[in-house]
């Protein structure tokens, strides 16, 4: 993976230094809150119901053992003992203090870490395909690229203060597994006709209060040209964005409102004249870079083992772990492992800072002590030889890490909800746990197949609800109660689509039954080895939404705070802070 | 007034007209002296204003660089506002002042101007600051120095770092 460089450890340590300044002339009063605030999300520290969050960013979701220890010691040491991965491969730890950030940020240093723009109206941590060298279907590798776009961005002195946040994915699979079609920018790096790497581009993309798939705006863009490219493109949203309602703010306002061809031609007007300046790419540097991500040191390997069958034979548990968790390796003898961090009865993408420790320590031995983070909250050893497997999922079964549910319907991916955040209506986390709960049998789960569950808190769609096979989100409160609407038929990768609403909003301890009932309806129609999407597709939105509505919902036995991480006060209302 | 111009702590005497709500801009009165008036007065009183020895001129956030197009070098000073700080508008138009216009004379920054934001300020080609005025010019001066070294290319510094320095490649290859 990448490593800093003299230039690289000095910026980060110039950081560190600015933002304790930072914080020290707030916390002296020097600084109001007002103004500290822009200061602070750029460095991804907002301030939530409990106290500070800090987001820590985890570049293209590509980790070290070493940093996921100091992500360990930090839980420890600052925090509650534990941390959460998000759907931006980032970590974010919820319970910090203020003055402990600079030390934090000093600690996160010392292993090439920070928190550089995971937050803020500026360009965020670039997101890439958590499978990204490895997998089979790859054309080109990203992450050479995803640092460079990582670096070119970072401390951008022209688009720290957009109208509104920039987020950019790269994808360079032939299944796109960045969602690449719901960020500000889309990036799909392909070979042309004559063999050379280049980008095709895509804008507008975005979830939130205005989901709008992104469209593409050209079709090649050569690799020497990119970074030009999504300058000019920054250049014109920075200009003409909105900045008068910031829940019209995104670019994706901008291109729908321009239309695609008159956003292109201004954007192409503007790169004129920049194409083939100082900004160009040069083959040295993407060469430099490239080599930090150079194949580790595979052994030559039989690409079967005969051992793993009859394991497999002998465990049933092991073997659905095999089914679901452990993929395909472009290296015959090799696969990837999907670590769960959805065990039913746990927090979707929380670890504890033993787990930390012991995912690095697998790390170490398994896979040449790299991890990455996928967004969907799940963490990825890729690079086990298969003839560990068996050992590997002896160990990390003691530390709840092999829940055989990747891709399945309790791989939930849920925003952390009103019990944390002052922007939701409605708590995320318990509802996905009730929902596991529920759902917990695997062979149930197996025979449901691939879905996916997205559940937001709210309509900014941090869990990214829009595209999730069956999505919920938090909407207005009634007297302090929640209420979730339901939608289906969202999807991500090649064939994105955004969901539909189903119809009227639910109570929190209905939610579980109307799933339920969805299924129902998928098991009754779908042909042969149809996924529920494809169901969804082919049926449409109607016999779910009859059959949902029909009669009248059974609520689940309503036992109060049986799934709260954070005990519900409903005299206090979830989005005022509490200090 | 004190400003900040060429990294140092300097005495100014330019004055900044800003329009009245009475006031237009084609029959506004613009006083003798070193003046920076708003854009649409320049493009308003042009004939007149070209006849003074020494003009500035400012720009708005939602006001475009390119309207100054073929006059750059009519100014000693070119000041572009941040009615709030966190208005980015005015970093891409700066840069489009010194790059696509070649602007060279004295870029000041007006406005909402505050320590945490010169640093920025200072790489998109603004080389005076008029802090605002609540705060310590002497505070503000340190935000140009937060930073000794960065990846991209802006205006202060042309080439990006992958051009400007050797740097380092894989070390375990």
């Amino acid at each position: 993976m990448y490593r800093y460089d003299q230039y690289d450890y000095q910026i980060v340590r110039e950081r560190v230094a600015q933002f304790s300044d930072q914080v020290r002339r707030r916390l002296s009063g020097e600084l109001k809150e007002e103004e500290f605030m822009p200061l602070r999300l750029q460095n991804g520290l907002y301030m939530q119901i409990h106290g500070y969050m800090l987001r820590i960013a985890v570049p293209y979701g590509l980790i070290s053992s070493e940093q996921v220890r100091m992500f360990a010691h930090i839980a420890r040491q600052y925090d509650r003992g534990y941390g959460h991965f998000t759907t931006r491969q980032n970590i974010q730890f919820n319970w910090l203090k203020l003055q402990d950030v600079p030390s934090i940020l000093a600690d996160l240093a010392s292993v090439e870490m920070h928190a550089i723009q995971t937050s803020g109206n500026c360009v965020r941590n670039i997101t890439s395909d958590e499978f990204a060298g490895v997998a089979q279907d790859e054309v080109v590798d990203t992450r050479p690229y995803a640092e460079i776009l990582r670096q070119w961005s970072t401390f951008h002195p022209e688009f720290a203060y957009l109208p509104r946040k920039f987020k950019i994915a790269i994808s360079g699979a032939k299944e796109d597994r960045a969602a690449i079609y719901a960020h500000d920018i889309g990036l799909s790096v392909i070979k042309n006709a004559q063999g050379e790497i280049g980008f095709r581009v895509l804008v507008g993309g975005g979830l939130g209060r205005t989901p709008i798939i992104g469209v593409e705006i050209n079709d090649f863009i050569p690799w020497q040209h990119i970074l030009t490219y999504v300058e000019s493109i920054l250049r014109v949203y920075n200009q003409y964005g909105r900045r008068d309602n910031k829940y019209k703010a995104r670019i994706k306002i901008l291109v729908k409102a321009l239309g695609i061809d008159e956003f292109k031609r201004q954007v192409e007007e503007d790169w004129e004249h920049l194409k083939d300046g100082s900004g160009t790419l040069t083959t040295e540097e993407v060469e430099r870079v490239c080599s930090f991500f150079i194949d580790p040191a595979y052994e030559t390997l039989p690409n079967d083992d005969s051992k793993l069958n009859e394991f497999k034979a002998d465990s049933r548990s092991f073997s659905n772990w095999m089914l679901r968790n452990v993929l395909p390796h472009r290296q015959p003898g090799y696969a990837i492992v999907v670590l769960s961090m959805k065990k039913v009865g746990n927090v979707p993408g929380d670890a504890t800072a033993e787990q930390m420790e012991v995912m690095a320590e697998l790390a170490d031995r398994y896979s040449f002590g790299e991890l990455r983070i996928t967004h969907k909250q799940n963490v990825v050893l890729a690079d086990v030889r298969k003839k560990d497997l068996i050992s590997l999922w002896q160990e990390a079964t003691a530390h709840k890490l092999t829940e055989p549910n990747f891709g399945l319907l309790t791989d939930i991916i849920s925003c952390p909800g009103a019990e944390f955040c002052t922007l939701a209506n409605a708590r995320s986390i318990p509802l996905a746990k009730m929902i596991a709960e529920r759902f917990e049998n695997i062979d149930f789960q197996h025979d449901i197949g691939d879905i996916s569950l997205n559940i937001s808190g709210c309509m900014n769609a941090c869990g990214q609800h829009h595209i999730g096979n069956i999505g919920i989100t938090g909407v207005e409160k009634k007297d302090h109660e929640e209420w979730y609407q339901v939608s289906i038929g969202g999807s991500e990768g090649n064939e994105s689509s955004l969901g539909k609403i189903i119809g009227p909003s639910f109570s929190f301890n209905q939610v579980p039954e109307v799933i339920d009932r969805l299924l129902q309806v998928y098991l009754r129609n779908r042909i042969e080895t149809e996924r529920f999407i494809d169901t969804v597709r082919r049926i449409g939105l109607a016999p779910f939404k009859d059959y949902v509505y029909a009669t009248e919902l059974t609520e689940e036995e309503a036992v109060d705070d049986k799934y709260a991480v954070v005990p519900a006060q409903y005299d206090i209302p979830y989005y005022s802070p509490r200090f | 007034m004190k400003i900040i111009k060429n990294k140092a702590i300097v005495e100014d005497n330019w004055i900044i007209l800003r329009l009245g709500e009475q006031q237009s801009p084609e029959s506004v009165l613009i006083p003798d002296g070193k003046i920076i008036v708003p854009l649409q007065v320049w493009l308003q009183q042009r004939e007149a204003l070209l006849k003074r020895s020494e003009l500035g001129v400012w720009l708005a956030s939602d006001e475009r660089a390119e309207l100054l197009k073929d006059d750059v070098d009519k100014f000693s000073v070119i000041a572009v506002d941040f009615p709030k700080f966190s208005d980015g508008r005015s970093y891409s138009i700066a840069h489009n002042l010194r790059v696509r216009l070649g602007y060279t004379g004295e870029l000041r920054a007006i406005g909402d101007v505050l320590r945490d934001q010169l640093f920025y300020m200072q790489r998109v080609g603004f080389d005076a600051f008029e802090p605002r005025p609540d705060r310590k010019i002497e505070d503000a001066i340190k935000g140009l120095s937060d930073f000794s070294e960065f990846y991209q290319k802006s205006v202060d510094q042309k080439l990006p770092l992958f051009r400007r320095v050797q740097r380092s490649r894989n070390l375990s290859l």
